[in-house]
């Protein structure tokens, strides 16, 4: 069983992941900003790979990827602090980055890497059904690794059925038509979607992102889905007031 | 037959194209595709982007037999004017066409990306033409060295958006012209060249093929055979190439030359060689030849010239590279300026700065006595007078 499907067995209300950037704000902080992450009980973790030009992301993960990026980042580098903490993290980690990163480094030799890191989930915004279908399904299935979609406001029903026969860990919502980034509220036109999304009975489990970003969106969108997943807010409050601020983040949302 | 130069159902030339987008792309994406050769091929369509072409562009377009030029490298080398089109680039052939489909599509705000600002222009004045919302994004670099076409573009009541990321050039007008539409699914994405996820690099080269088509019969009249020995064009993402090549992919005795940017040199860390420094990648959905680094993380190219200063090619490009259908070579930024000064001195015309880099090859190349050439000419050189001025004092 894949690790965040264990993670539902235990609990499938109101979870919390949280995005961050690898080797933000510095090199060496990969490990210590998931250390923290665990500690404030966060339910799992998507661990941002950084590139050069994240088309589906706003300017906070811009930044921050193009920080870590000077910084001197690069996926050997990752893969080893993840290593590192193989033993000692229980927090289920999915990694998220672009395909150019999988295909640059050797499709299998990602893949292989990834197992070793004790790591089941990816999540890859530019990888398309068609080319999961066609190729990246028997590549993922050879190493036990498990993809999730993204679905959005404009997905036809026909597609999310498809994407939902697909998906083992969960179908990530993306809030609404927009790149990552902080919005404010959810608007009543989000709430229409995430109750058409609800009430199509799916078999995944749904968590919902992009906007998500305090107490008040955290706690509407889990209404919606069995939880939700916060990035660019996180990282704006990492970037200002550091690693030892994280848990004054994060309590106030799941408390 | 279909020609293997033709993509497949996915937009696969070889392994190159596809259409690497986020999900919240995928029903634009597919409604384009659904639909852009139907309405390219319907009669309606081609009777009035013909007549646009003809009446609004200006063409056909001359292929003028440059006698003093093929004087010097001593073979007949005819120039395919692109530069006398409305606007002064290929640009236009494609904006039309693209504007044509936006309307039958439905779609009243246009979005488009611009390096040299010759493909924002053309998009800015076939938006003003119908009556169309437009925006264009523009790399803050080339805003600055680009300036008369910026002022062109609000002129024509374009919005003109700054892209700050990454290199603030191209490839980062195109990001930001990319997560717009994310963000605006409802808007027409314009492309400028052949790039971008599958359908848009065929549906621009199809576009653009208006190019080689009336090469073929120019030819004829001028020569009595309609394939020239060899056709040479300045690749930035590959669109005036595209069409240039377009009609002649499949006659293989047909020699084609693609130009890209060496920028100081294609070993000196500062260039836009794409073929010569890139390997297979994934840029704004298309996989191709990419300039990267070990990792995948893009490296940013350089150019003197702002529409060939991109990290990639076209998909088609990358299978003409590999399939070794057409040759790539390359003209560094001294080399585009020498030959845009000649071709101003012996022909009195006065090139872009991409188009000179297509020149500058024509004295690295032996040719026959008899060798018929055609030289792409791609654009005029008013918005690079500052460059040459520039140049002109040193
Ligand atoms: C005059 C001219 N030629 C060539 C290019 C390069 O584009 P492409 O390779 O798509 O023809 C540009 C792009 O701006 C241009 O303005």
């Amino acid at each position: 069983m894949n690790s965040i499907q264990k993670l539902f067995q235990q609990k499938d209300k109101n979870l919390l992941s949280i995005y961050f950037t690898c080797g933000y704000p510095k090199l060496e902080d990969t490990t210590k900003v998931i250390a923290a992450l665990e500690k404030s009980n966060v339910d799992f973790i998507e661990v941002g790979l950084p590139y050069s030009d994240p088309l589906a992301d706003g300017p906070t993960i811009q930044d921050s990827s193009h920080k870590a990026l000077e910084n001197g980042i690069n996926l050997d580098i990752i893969f080893n602090q993840l290593m590192t903490i193989k033993e000692t993290n229980k927090t289920p980690l999915v990694l998220m980055g672009y395909l150019n990163q999988m295909l640059k480094y050797g499709e299998d030799r990602f893949c292989q890497k990834v197992v070793d890191c004790g790591i089941d989930t990816v999540i890859l915004p530019d990888l398309p059904m068609v080319e999961f279908e066609n190729h990246y399904k028997a590549l993922f299935d050879k190493y036990g690794l498990t993809n999730v979609f993204l679905i959005t406001p404009h997905t036809s029903e026909e597609r999310i059925r498809k994407i939902d026969s697909y998906s083992k860990a969960f179908i990530y919502v993306v809030a609404s038509a927009s790149i990552t980034g902080a919005k404010g509220d959810i608007s009543n036109q989000q709430v229409v979607y995430f109750e058409r999304i609800k009430n199509m009975n799916l078999q995944s489990k749904l968590i919902i992102g992009f906007g998500i970003s305090d107490k008040q969106t955290f706690t509407t969108a889990c209404k919606y889905a069995n939880g939700t997943i916060i990035g660019s807010a996180f990282i704006k409050n990492l970037g200002e007031n550091g690693i030892d601020k994280i848990d004054d983040f994060i309590k106030p949302i799941i408390s | 037959m279909k020609s293997k130069f033709h993509p497949d159902e996915n937009g696969y030339f070889g392994q190159y194209g596809g259409a690497f987008i986020p999900e919240l792309l995928y029903p634009n994406v597919k409604e384009l595709a659904d639909n852009y050769v139907q309405i390219i091929e319907s009669e309606e369509f081609q009777k009035e982007y013909k007549s646009l072409l003809k009446e609004y562009v200006g063409r056909p377009t001359p292929l003028y037999l440059a006698k003093r030029l093929s004087e010097k490298y001593g073979a007949h080398i005819y120039l395919k004017r692109e530069d006398l089109c409305h606007t002064g680039a290929h640009k236009v052939n494609n904006t039309v066409g693209q504007i044509l489909i936006a309307q039958k599509l439905g779609k009243t705000k246009i979005i488009a990306e611009t390096g040299a600002g010759q493909h924002g222009v053309a998009t800015a004045t076939v938006c003003a033409l119908m009556g169309l919302d437009c925006t264009i994004f523009m790399g803050e670099k080339d805003i600055v060295r680009q300036a008369p076409n910026v002022a062109r573009m609000k002129m024509l009541g374009a919005k003109v958006v700054p892209a700050i990321s990454g290199s603030k050039t191209l490839k980062d007008a195109t990001n930001e012209a990319i997560r717009y539409w994310i963000q605006h699914p409802e808007t027409f994405y314009l492309i400028g060249s052949v790039v971008g996820p599958a359908p848009h690099p065929d549906m621009v080269a199809r576009l653009q093929a208006i190019i080689s088509e009336e090469m073929k019969w120019q030819l004829k009249e001028k020569t009595g055979k309609e394939n020239p020995d060899t056709i040479i064009a300045c690749v930035g993402g590959g669109s005036n190439a595209a069409g240039a090549f377009y009609h002649y992919l499949d006659d293989e005795d047909v020699e084609l030359i693609a130009v890209e940017a060496a920028g100081l040199g294609v070993d000196s860390g500062e260039s836009a060689a794409t073929s010569q420094l890139g390997q297979v990648g994934i840029i704004h959905g298309s996989k191709t030849i990419l300039m990267q680094d070990e990792y995948g993380q893009i490296v940013e190219p350089y150019s003197i010239s702002a529409g060939l200063d991109y990290p990639g090619v076209g998909p088609l490009h990358a299978f003409l590279y590999e399939t070794k259908r057409a040759k790539y070579m390359n003209a560094t930024d001294q080399e585009a300026l020498d030959a845009a000064f000649e071709l101003t001195k012996i022909e009195g015309i006065i090139p872009a700065l991409e188009t000179a880099h297509a020149l500058a090859v024509l004295s690295k190349i032996k040719f026959r006595k008899d060798q018929v050439v055609v030289v792409n000419l791609s654009g005029r050189g008013d918005k690079d007078l500052e460059t040459y001025i520039n140049h002109l004092k040193e």
